[in-house]
C-alpha cells in the first residue's frame, strides 16, 4: 500500500462482501418461492424478500464503488486522501442506515414503514429499486455528497489522471441522477419516464464510467502496460457507452404511454449498446496479452478478463436479445428480462467490484498477492459463481421463451398463473444453479482465510 | 490504435459526443412532454386515482406484480387488470387473500377499507386506459 489513507477502503470491501452474502441468501429464498409458492409466507412475503435482494445488491455495489474509489484515488492522484476520518464516518453512517432499512423491510409492514418515515410528506417509496424510505434516500444523498467532496478534494490537490477524472464523472453522475428518485408525479407515465433517469442512466450510463475506470486501474497495475495506451482505450469505451446508452434509454419507452417514435430511437441506439461492452472485453484481453510484467496476483487478472466477457454476454448479448421493439413487444416484463438482469449485473458490476477487491485486498493486508493456495481457491470461486450465473441465465431464458410463447404468442393464450405452472422445471433448475452460486460464494469467503506462503510486498509501480 | 489517434482526440470526442447526445436526449424529452397529454390519460387523474396510486406504492404492489411490464415477474400484470377482470372482481379478490392453498403463491391481505379498494380500482382503471401502443399483446398481460 503506497498511501496510508488507502486503508479506509478495507472496511468498505468487507461490508460489500458481507452484504453480498445476504443478497444471495435472499436470492435463494426468492428462487424457492417461485416453486414453493407459500415458502416463508406470511413471515417473508415475496415482495419483501425481493426488496431485500435488490436493495442489498445496490448498496453493496455502492460500498464496492466507494471502497474502490478510496483505494485507487490516492494512488492515481499521488496524494493522501483529503479526509480519511470523513471516509470512515461515512462508512458507519451508510452501514447503519442500510442495516436499519433492511431491518425495517423485514420487521414492519411496508405501508407502516412508509408512514413511519415521512412518505406522506414526500411520497417516493414503492417504486422498483427505489423502495427505500425517504430518510434512507436522504441519507444516501448525504453520504454520497460527503464521499464526493472527499474524493473531489483529493483529486483537486493531486495529480489529475484520466482514470480519476472518469471515475469522478461517473460518481458525480451517480449522485446527480439519484436525485430523480425524489420526483414522483401522480401521472404514472411521467413517473415511469423519469424513474428511468435513475435506473437506466445509472446502469447503462454513468456506472459504465465507474466500471471502465476501475477496470483500467487494475489493468494498469497487473499488466504494466503504458498508461497512455490504457487511457486512450478508456476514453473510447466511455464515449461508446454514453453515445449509445443515453438515447438507448428509449428502449424503456416503448410501452409505457410514451410517443411511439421512441420505438425507433430506443431500438437503434440500444442495439449499439453491446459495442462498449465488446470494446471492454477486447481491451482487457489486449492489455493482458501485451503485459510487461507477470503480476503475482493471477486471480485478479482472471476477474478482470472475466468481467469483460460476462458484461458483454449479460449486458450486451442478452440485452440485445430483447431490445428491438418488435421483439420486446412480446418479451417485455417476462422472465427474459429477469435473465438479462441477472447476468448483466453480475458480469458488469459484481465482477468489476470483485476484480478491484481481488487486486486491492491482498495489498491492504500487506502483500502483493495471496498465497498460491488462496488464489487457487479464489479462482475456483470465480468459476463456480460464473458458471452458475450462466446456468441461472440460461434457465431463466428458457422459462422466458416458454412463457412468452404460452402467454403472448399463442392463438389461445394462457393466463399468467397457468403459464407459471408450466415453467416449474426451469424454475427448479434455476434454484439449483443458485445453490451452486452460493457454494461458489462460500468458497470465495474461504479464500480470504487460507494461509500459505504470501507473495512479497508489491514494488512501487 | 496507432499514433495518429491521440488521447486528446479521444477525450474531445468523448466530451463532444456525450454533450451532443445528452442534448438530443433532452430535446426528445421536451417533445415527449408535449406529446404526452394525447396519450397518458391525464384527464382521468382524479383525487381518487391519486389516492389509489399512493396505495399502490405504499403496499409495494410492484414487488410482485408488473405495471405496464415493469416490476417483479412473480404475479400477473396489472396495467390492464381492470379490463381483464373488472372492478368488482379486483375488490373481491383482494378481500379474499391470502388463499392459503398449500404450495401456491400467496398474496398478503393488505386490510384495505372499502373506500381504499375503490381508490385502488380507480387507479387501475386509469392505468388500463393509457395508450401503450397496444401492449400487452393480449388481455392476459
Amino acid at each position: 500500500m503506497q498511501y496510508k489513507s488507502q486503508a479506509v477502503a478495507m472496511p468498505y470491501f468487507i461490508a460489500a462482501i458481507g452484504l453480498f452474502v445476504g443478497q444471495i441468501i435472499f436470492g435463494l429464498i426468492l428462487g424457492l418461492q417461485y416453486v414453493v409458492g407459500d415458502f416463508l409466507f406470511p413471515e417473508i412475503p415475496f415482495n419483501v424478500a425481493r426488496m431485500v435482494h435488490t436493495n442489498l445488491l445496490i448498496v453493496w455495489l455502492l460500498f464496492g464503488f466507494m471502497g474502490a474509489a478510496y483505494y485507487l484515488i490516492p494512488e492515481e492522484t499521488e496524494t493522501e486522501l483529503f479526509s480519511p476520518k470523513l471516509a470512515l464516518a461515512m462508512f458507519w453512517i451508510f452501514l447503519v442506515a442500510g442495516a436499519l432499512t433492511i431491518v425495517g423491510y423485514l420487521l414492519v409492514p411496508y405501508s407502516t414503514l412508509a408512514s413511519m418515515t415521512g412518505n406522506d410528506i414526500l411520497a417516493t417509496m414503492g417504486r422498483e429499486f427505489l423502495e427505500q424510505p425517504l430518510l434512507t434516500k436522504i441519507g444516501i444523498v448525504i453520504v454520497a455528497l460527503a464521499f464526493l467532496f472527499n474524493i473531489t478534494m483529493t483529486v483537486l490537490k493531486g495529480r489529475k489522471t484520466v482514470i480519476s477524472i472518469v471515475l469522478l464523472l461517473g460518481l458525480w453522475g451517480l449522485a446527480i441522477f439519484f436525485l430523480f428518485s425524489f420526483y414522483n408525479p401522480v401521472n404514472l407515465v411521467r413517473d415511469k419516464f423519469y424513474w428511468w433517469w435513475v435506473v437506466h442512466l445509472w446502469v447503462e450510463g454513468v456506472w459504465e464510467l465507474i466500471m471502465a475506470a476501475m477496470l483500467a486501474f487494475v489493468l494498469i497495475k497487473v499488466t504494466g502496460v503504458d498508461r497512455e495506451v490504457i487511457e486512450k482505450w478508456l476514453y473510447v469505451i466511455i464515449t461508446l457507452a454514453l453515445v449509445t446508452g443515453i438515447i438507448g434509454t428509449g428502449h424503456h419507452y416503448f410501452w409505457i404511454g410514451t410517443p411511439e417514435y421512441w420505438q425507433w430511437w430506443g431500438s437503434i441506439f440500444s442495439a449499439l449498446e453491446p459495442i462498449p461492452f465488446f470494446a471492454m472485453t477486447v481491451f482487457a484481453f489486449n492489455m493482458v496479452n501485451r503485459r510487461r510484467r507477470e503480476h503475482p496476483n493471477k486471480a485478479a487478472v482472471l476477474w478482470a478478463l472475466g468481467t469483460g466477457v460476462m458484461a458483454f454476454l449479460g449486458a450486451g448479448v442478452w440485452g440485445f436479445l430483447h431490445t428491438l421493439a418488435p421483439v420486446n413487444y412480446f418479451t417485455h416484463g417476462s422472465q427474459i428480462t429477469a435473465a438479462h438482469g441477472h447476468m448483466a449485473f453480475y458480469g458488469a458490476y459484481v465482477m468489476v467490484v470483485l476484480t478491484t477487491i481481488s487486486y486491492a485486498m491482498p495489498i491492504l493486508r500487506g502483500r502483493a498477492a495471496n498465497s498460491e493456495k488462496a488464489q487457487v481457491l479464489e479462482m475456483w470461486a470465480f468459476w463456480l459463481m460464473t458458471i452458475a450465473m450462466v446456468f441461472i441465465t440460461l434457465f431463466l431464458t428458457a422459462a422466458g421463451i416458454l412463457q412468452v410463447w404460452l402467454q403472448r404468442v399463442s392463438d389461445t393464450p394462457m393466463s399468467f398463473m397457468a403459464t407459471q405452472d408450466q415453467l416449474m422445471l426451469f424454475y427448479w433448475m434455476r434454484e439449483w444453479a443458485g445453490v451452486m452460486f452460493f457454494v461458489g460464494l462460500l468458497v470465495y469467503l474461504a479464500s480470504f482465510f487460507v494461509k500459505g506462503e504470501a507473495k512479497a510486498v508489491a514494488a512501487r509501480g | 490504435m496507432s499514433g495518429i489517434f491521440t488521447k486528446s482526440m479521444a477525450r474531445n470526442i468523448f466530451y463532444g459526443g456525450t454533450t451532443f447526445f445528452f442534448l438530443l436526449f433532452l430535446a426528445l424529452t421536451f417533445d415527449t412532454e408535449r406529446e404526452l397529454p394525447n396519450r397518458d390519460n391525464r384527464a382521468a387523474i382524479t383525487p381518487e386515482v391519486a389516492a389509489g396510486k399512493h396505495l399502490w406504492e405504499v403496499n409495494n404492489c410492484l414487488g410482485c406484480h408488473t405495471m405496464l411490464g415493469e416490476g417483479a415477474y412473480f404475479a400477473p400484470e396489472l396495467g390492464n387488470v381492470y379490463k381483464r377482470r373488472g372492478g368488482d372482481f379486483i375488490k373481491g379478490w383482494m378481500q379474499a387473500m391470502p388463499t392459503g392453498a398449500p404450495g401456491r403463491r400467496q398474496m398478503p391481505n393488505f386490510n384495505l377499507t372499502d373506500e381504499e379498494l375503490d381508490q385502488l380500482v380507480a387507479f387501475l382503471k386509469y392505468t388500463s386506459e393509457i395508450n401503450t401502443a397496444n401492449w400487452p399483446p393480449n388481455i392476459e398481460g
